[in-house]
């Protein structure tokens, strides 16, 4: 076993944010992080598409951000810290994010929240979950 | 000289500081996490310390991936809140402690610990919700902070044995400072929590309050957990809970759990709160 190749990669719906992603995303999450600015925001919202020209990312990770594909931006190096920042920009919670990449409402996430969250159980190894969950 | 009194250990969800910053701390969704934390108030408060040394992490506000330190120390006069992207959240400024911070970066680095040296920082809610869950919202925080920022955001975070020895050498340097001053340290985040992926949402109550019992009962068998399970059990995210292990080792072998407090949801994440108090 070299350094890099872990048994996180087993454990299914979940994308750690190691070295690889952090390498295939710099560029998404760099321009994440530039919305920290408000004047960044303002310009963000006026026009998408300029802002996001002016960083070198790919253009899958350019229409991941378009599309707020949220989940798609997470597979392309996206890290959750970072592109909470597209969130916050449009006035959506982490609650809203983490329910579309599960597949569900903001309402239904919540609700599951409520009923004490998502059990580990059935939810530890790939080889737990039917072939289309992920 | 200067003595750790006590340990705190605390989730930092956002979510909380927004709730408490717009009024909405009485509202039924958040009074349960708030009545948990009204105890650890009049404890602190009744304790009166001079210092927090404040380990927690920064969540792309500070830090971006330009560079990304293990760990690293703060030693500016003050710390002013971070625009995380919805404006500062509408608390003070956070005083640091120069004196301190020098001796202790001093010492860690003689100690091979190598921290990396902050002159400048934007705190974010890492560091500002715990010090609202336990201080409230008064208007100057009652004692000044010494900033310790881990990462726990670009896989992997330093080992919990290497956080429980980080806790150990901030201990010694401590108790080597010239100055009797009155110090706790507070270790935060976690606790279970996914906030990407298909499997948003992971709770994994039994997993936390085991680690929350060997706190006390068996810290050297916390200190042996993988990352991998922190991440399969309490979720990708969870693995912040090991920043707690620099809080544990800075305290004695044989600690007093005084107080407890745990409570699902807090937005997206069990919230986990606990003091030890050396005996």
């Amino acid at each position: 076993m070299t350094a890099g190749d872990h048994d996180y990669h087993d454990i299914p719906g979940t994308y750690v944010f190691d070295f690889d992603k952090s390498h295939q995303g710099f560029h998404l999450n760099m321009f994440c992080m530039s919305l920290l600015k408000p004047e960044n925001r303002e310009a963000f919202l006026a026009d998408e598409e300029a802002c996001l020209k002016r960083f070198p990312m790919t253009e899958a990770q350019r229409q991941a951000v378009l599309d707020r594909d949220w989940l798609g931006m997470i597979k392309l190096g996206g890290n959750i810290y970072y592109t909470a920042k597209i969130a916050a920009t449009d006035g959506k919670s982490f609650q809203y994010v983490a329910g579309k990449m599960c597949g569900m409402s903001q309402d239904e996430y919540a609700q599951m929240m409520l009923n004490g969250g998502r059990s580990p159980d059935g939810n530890r190894s790939k080889s737990e979950w039917q072939e289309g969950d992920q | 000289m200067a003595k750790i009194l006590a340990g705190v250990g605390t989730s930092h969800v956002p979510a909380i500081g927004a709730a408490l910053d717009s009024g909405k701390a009485d509202e039924p969704y958040w009074q349960p996490v708030f009545a948990g934390y009204k105890k650890s108030k009049q404890w602190l408060k009744e304790l009166n310390p001079d210092v927090v040394i404040l380990v927690y992490n920064d969540h792309a506000n500070a830090f971006g991936l330009d560079v990304v330190p293990t760990f690293a120390l703060g030693i500016a006069d003050e710390y002013a809140p971070a625009d995380e992207g919805w404006g500062p959240r509408p608390v003070p400024v956070v005083k640091g402690h120069f004196e301190l911070a020098r001796h202790l970066g001093t010492s860690l680095i003689f100690a091979h610990f190598d921290m990396a040296i902050i002159n400048e920082m934007v705190v974010d809610h890492g560091l500002t919700v715990p010090l609202s869950l336990m201080c409230g919202q008064p208007q100057e925080w009652p004692f000044k902070v010494v900033p310790l920022c881990v990462n726990v955001v670009q896989y992997p975070p330093p080992t919990g044995a290497r956080c429980f020895e980080l806790g150990r050498a901030i201990r010694k340097a401590v108790e080597a400072y010239h100055e009797d001053l009155k110090v706790v340290v507070f270790g935060t985040g976690g606790m279970s929590h996914q906030l990407h992926g298909e499997r948003a949402g992971i709770i994994n109550r039994e997993w936390d309050n085991r680690f929350l019992d060997d706190l006390t009962a068996d810290p050297l068998r916390l200190t042996k957990i993988p990352h991998t399970e922190y991440i399969r059990e309490t979720g990708a995210e969870g693995v912040e809970t090991v920043m707690w292990l620099i809080m544990r080792g800075a305290l004695d072998d044989q600690v007093k759990e005084v107080h407890r407090h745990y409570h699902v949801p807090a937005s997206n994440t069990a919230l986990g709160h606990i003091i030890l108090e050396n005996v």
